[in-house]
């Protein structure tokens, strides 16, 4: 009956919503920020530590639904070890498959953000994905101390 | 509640409410949702409306519409008749003394502005204070935050207990020489809770203190009487009592409302102007500047006739039974809280499920033709206080059903088996 459903709430996403990666606080972060939906109350905290222009470490804090939490845990676990550069570009692939604005994107070869193009189909809950995605933008160009999704 | 009682609950209704022919007269309830039978349990965001609601302002558009209080011709005649029985049947829906109290506005947000910048702000001046309570929608908190940095006035918060329900003494510890308006929720839209506003609005007139009630959420459901009530002002909306979104009421005493300044200027709301000097209209024009939203008024007064043919003690009644079985329903699914058990509670179910959010209840749900509301529903301070970032809602109308409580928490427990 919800097989629809499935396409969202892939097992990877249950098991990255209850059992979160690196979910937890960095001391020695560089760069700290909190992002926020006001539409659901959605709240991260994201910490990156930036050496020479690699993420070397990225965890994060927060409550949000499993979609945001699941989204932010996987962020973390593939853009450790990532320049700025490669992190502005998975950036720009996340948010046109998310968004749903670029037919070409090849899911095969965007690995485990694939898990989280189901969210196209589903547009109230788009933002709940990009939330760790926006915050962790703004963390490198280290413009703003928060981020909303709005 | 014992299941038998539950159950009685739920087998006897339709002898005594003819849910079945209303929803008849709703053309959405009919619609499907990702194939499914469309459940709308939103009725506190916005109500779906009647047929007779619909025609209305088609029949507006198609035979009698032009500009009100403004020409001699037929058509503009008719209109501001058509406009101002409207405002007629709303002044006896409410029982006011007189038609002039009721100001039409946006909705409930508008007029709390207006009072909030007509007689605040003519009135406040700095260190006076506004009490409103810890379960207030934004819109019966922002607009006197914003007054308060305009005047200088102080917004003081009556406490609520966990079951939602105001603390009486901390309500009345917080009335002081200095205070100049009580504002609050008829019935909480996150909680719903009825507060007790008679025994509130005598304690406040005691002191000299006018009490604004926020009926936003409670005009669809029980008969209000502004008259009984003593209340000084009374706001609605008319989409959450099935009638069109952009039209609303502000119903104020005469007194209040002759001596408080103008809203907005502009046409209607004058009587004579020059560059000198502007006289103002008499009541209710002075707050009406403007074309109004002419078609959905006069729609509004049908919504109204709509609730009193089927009658507000009738639909009160029979909500009151849905919300019991639905309160007893959810009560038996494991990890599920209720937020909100006060004692008196209009027909809203606020509810958490262990470890899974609202918004991924709301999404699962939905793909089973279910509309909740998931999310902070405009009260964040409420969700502070129980310290959840949001809850998920069902909220119920007449036209809901028993048959849809099941389904509604059938969907629930298919959530919980998802989520594993």
């Amino acid at each position: 009956m919800l097989d629809q459903i499935r396409d969202l709430y892939q097992e990877v996403v249950f098991d990255h919503n209850r059992n979160p990666r690196n979910f937890r606080v960095m001391e020695d972060a560089t760069r700290k920020i909190d992002g926020f939906n006001p539409l659901c109350g959605d709240r991260i905290t994201l910490y990156v530590k930036l050496n020479n222009g690699v993420i070397e470490d990225v965890s994060f804090q927060g409550q949000g639904c499993a979609i945001s939490t699941a989204s932010a845990s996987i962020m973390t676990e593939i853009t450790r070890g990532l320049s700025e550069d490669q992190a502005h570009r998975l950036f720009d692939t996340f948010h046109r498959i998310t968004t749903g604005k670029d037919e070409n994107v090849r899911l095969e070869e965007v690995g485990k953000l694939a898990v989280l193009a189901g969210v196209r189909a589903y547009p109230a809950r788009v933002k709940c994905a990009t939330l760790a995605w926006h915050s962790l933008e703004a963390a490198l160009s280290d413009a703003e101390t928060s981020v909303t999704t709005e | 509640m014992k299941a038998a009682a539950a159950q009685a609950l739920r087998a006897t209704p339709e002898l005594e409410f003819d849910v079945e022919r209303i929803r008849a007269d709703f053309p959405i309830l009919s619609t499907t949702v990702h194939g499914k039978p469309l459940v709308y349990v939103d009725n506190a965001a916005s109500t779906q409306k009647p047929r007779a609601v619909i025609d209305s302002i088609t029949e507006v558009y198609e035979h009698h519409y032009a500009n009100v209080h403004r020409g001699v011709h037929t058509l503009s005649q008719r209109s501001t008749e058509m406009f101002e029985g409207a405002r007629e049947k709303i002044r006896r829906f409410l029982n006011a003394r007189h038609a002039h109290e009721i100001i039409f506005v946006r909705g409930t947000t508008e007029a709390i502005n207006l009072v909030a910048q007509s007689f605040g702000r003519a009135n406040f001046k700095a260190g006076d204070e506004i009490v409103i309570t810890a379960m207030e929608h934004h819109s019966n908190i922002v607009p006197w935050q914003m007054l308060c940095e305009q005047t200088g006035a102080l917004l003081k918060v009556a406490p609520i207990n966990r079951r939602g329900e105001l603390e009486l003494e901390g309500f009345e510890r917080l009335l002081s020489k200095r205070t100049r308006l009580v504002s609050l929720a008829h019935m909480s839209n996150a909680l719903g809770t009825l507060n007790p506003v008679k025994a509130l609005i005598e304690i406040a007139h005691e002191r000299g203190i006018p009490v604004l009630l926020d009926g936003a959420q409670a005009v669809p459901h029980l008969r209000v009487d502004v008259r009984e009530l003593d209340c000084d002002f009374y706001v609605f909306s008319g989409h959450k009592i099935y009638g069109p979104s952009g039209i609303g009421v502000l119903y104020g005493k005469e007194a209040l409302l002759n001596a408080m300044p103008p809203y907005q200027g502009g046409g209607d709301m004058i009587r004579r102007v020059t560059f000198e000097k502007t006289e103002y209209n008499v009541l209710p024009y002075k707050f009406e500047a403007g074309t109004p939203s002419i078609a959905d008024t006069i729609a509004l007064g049908a919504a109204i006739d709509y609730v009193e043919a089927v009658g507000m003690e009738a639909i009160a009644d029979y909500e009151h039974r849905l919300l019991a079985y639905a309160t007893d329903r959810a009560l038996h699914i494991p990890g599920l809280t209720l937020i909100g058990t006060a004692k008196d509670k209009g027909a809203i179910l606020s509810f958490t499920l262990e470890r899974i959010h609202p918004h991924d209840i709301g999404t699962i749900l939905d793909q089973l033709g279910i509309a909740i509301r998931a999310g902070h529903h405009c009260a964040m301070p409420v969700m502070d206080f129980y310290g959840v970032p949001a809850t998920a809602r069902a909220s119920f109308a007449m036209y809901n059903t028993f048959a849809e409580i099941d389904i509604l928490m059938d969907g629930i427990q298919q959530v919980i088996e998802v989520f594993g």
